[in-house]
């Protein structure tokens, strides 16, 4: 008995293929379960809270799935006040994501230390993490932090990631000088 | 019973120690002219008045008007369903008093939150350390001379501060002044110390 193995095209299977870039199937992939990582420090949780209930329903854009521990997760999303007394522990749960990762700055606070020109508070989460987008707003509405995960994925849909699989990412911001003499071998 | 009439026998029992009762919108404030004797006046007002309640501790930075500190109790009686406040004058040399968290363990913390934020301390208490910045910071933050932008420090692998940018502040109030307008917080010159 004598098999044929049928090479190209195969009208059983027509409809159901879909050809595409690896990459482009990667970044897909990433983009539309982007596992957030809450870390609410102030009232801007609040307003995240509000992102992810039913009202606005962050489950629409993939990411519902709301982790508090970093090993689970890809984004934090820093809402609220950054003391400085808090800084190195946003730090440490940063360093402990494992890649890919990303950060949004949720409200004023989080972005420039907002309203609070003081002596407790870090002026800016940048200062310590690599922030991909900042979102305005003190706090900012719901929609804008739904507004500031679409931006986030189409950033992500714009990485190469195979040409930095092997790459790591993106270098922390090492400030103050001391901090990064602490940090160098 | 009234706050006068508890602050009158109060008074009594430690005459010149305490100053006359002052009124003051329907408050009765007490001053301890000996800041060594506050735990002991606590002790009486607490186990023969029935102020069982110790609402809040602060303190004021007089800054260059001396004696730089003074201490303010609120108290409060859940018997009689009255207020009284006692004040008393620490010199900065001094910077120390007795506690009072013997007399009420409530104390514990108002005490601990003002030797971290004024930088007094409190004698006999059970466990004086810092309660909202972090042990090894090197500033007492609430004291008039520190600047409100803060100053740079570092405790390896638990904190770092910065000086915050100030863009023209720190917007500060006239009080006193005589209208509105002048009052308005606005930019003055920073006073440069520590």
């Amino acid at each position: 008995m004598q098999t044929t193995t049928e090479i190209g095209y195969n009208s059983k299977v027509e409809g159901d293929v879909i050809v595409t870039r690896l990459e482009a199937a990667l970044n897909w992939f990433r983009q539309y379960s982007l596992w957030p990582m809450p870390m609410g420090l102030a009232c801007c949780a609040i307003e995240l809270m509000a992102a992810g209930a039913s009202r606005f329903d962050i489950a629409r854009f993939g990411a519902e799935v709301m982790r508090f521990s970093p090993r689970q997760s890809d984004v934090m999303i820093v809402s609220g006040t950054v003391t400085y007394k808090m800084a190195l522990v946003v730090r440490r749960l940063y360093e402990q994501m494992a890649e890919p990762k990303w950060v949004i700055a949720m409200g004023a606070c989080a972005s420039t230390g907002g309203m609070y020109r003081s002596y407790a508070v870090l002026q800016g989460v940048d200062r310590i993490l690599p922030v991909d987008v900042y979102v305005a707003g003190c706090p900012p509405r719901p929609e804008a932090l739904l507004d500031a995960l679409i931006k986030l994925q189409a950033k992500v849909r714009r990485e190469p990631v195979l040409a930095t699989l092997k790459r790591p990412g993106p270098a922390l911001p090492v400030r103050p000088p001391a901090l990064q003499a602490r940090l160098q071998p | 019973m009234t706050a006068l009439e508890l602050a009158r026998q109060l008074r009594h029992r430690f005459g010149e120690v305490l100053s006359e009762p002052l009124e003051f919108r329907g408050e009765i404030t007490l001053e301890l002219r000996d800041p060594e004797r506050i735990a002991e006046v606590c002790q009486v007002a607490r186990s023969e008045l029935g102020f069982d309640l110790l609402l809040d501790i602060s303190s004021v930075d007089n800054y260059d008007r001396p004696p730089r500190w003074l201490i303010v109790y609120e108290l409060y009686s859940l018997r009689h369903g009255q207020h009284l406040r006692l004040k008393t004058q620490v010199a900065e040399e001094v910077s120390e008093l007795p506690s009072v968290t013997s007399v009420w363990p409530a104390a514990d913390w108002h005490e601990r939150e003002i030797y971290d934020m004024m930088g007094i301390r409190f004698r006999g208490h059970p466990d004086l350390r810092r309660i909202l910045m972090w042990e090894g910071y090197p500033y007492h933050p609430l004291r008039k001379d520190f600047p409100l932008r803060g100053l740079p420090s570092e405790v390896p692998g638990v904190a770092f501060t910065e000086s915050a940018p100030l863009e023209g502040g720190p917007f500060v109030t006239t009080p006193g002044a005589p209208d509105a307008i002048a009052r308005e917080p606005r930019a003055r010159p920073v006073r440069e110390e520590t």
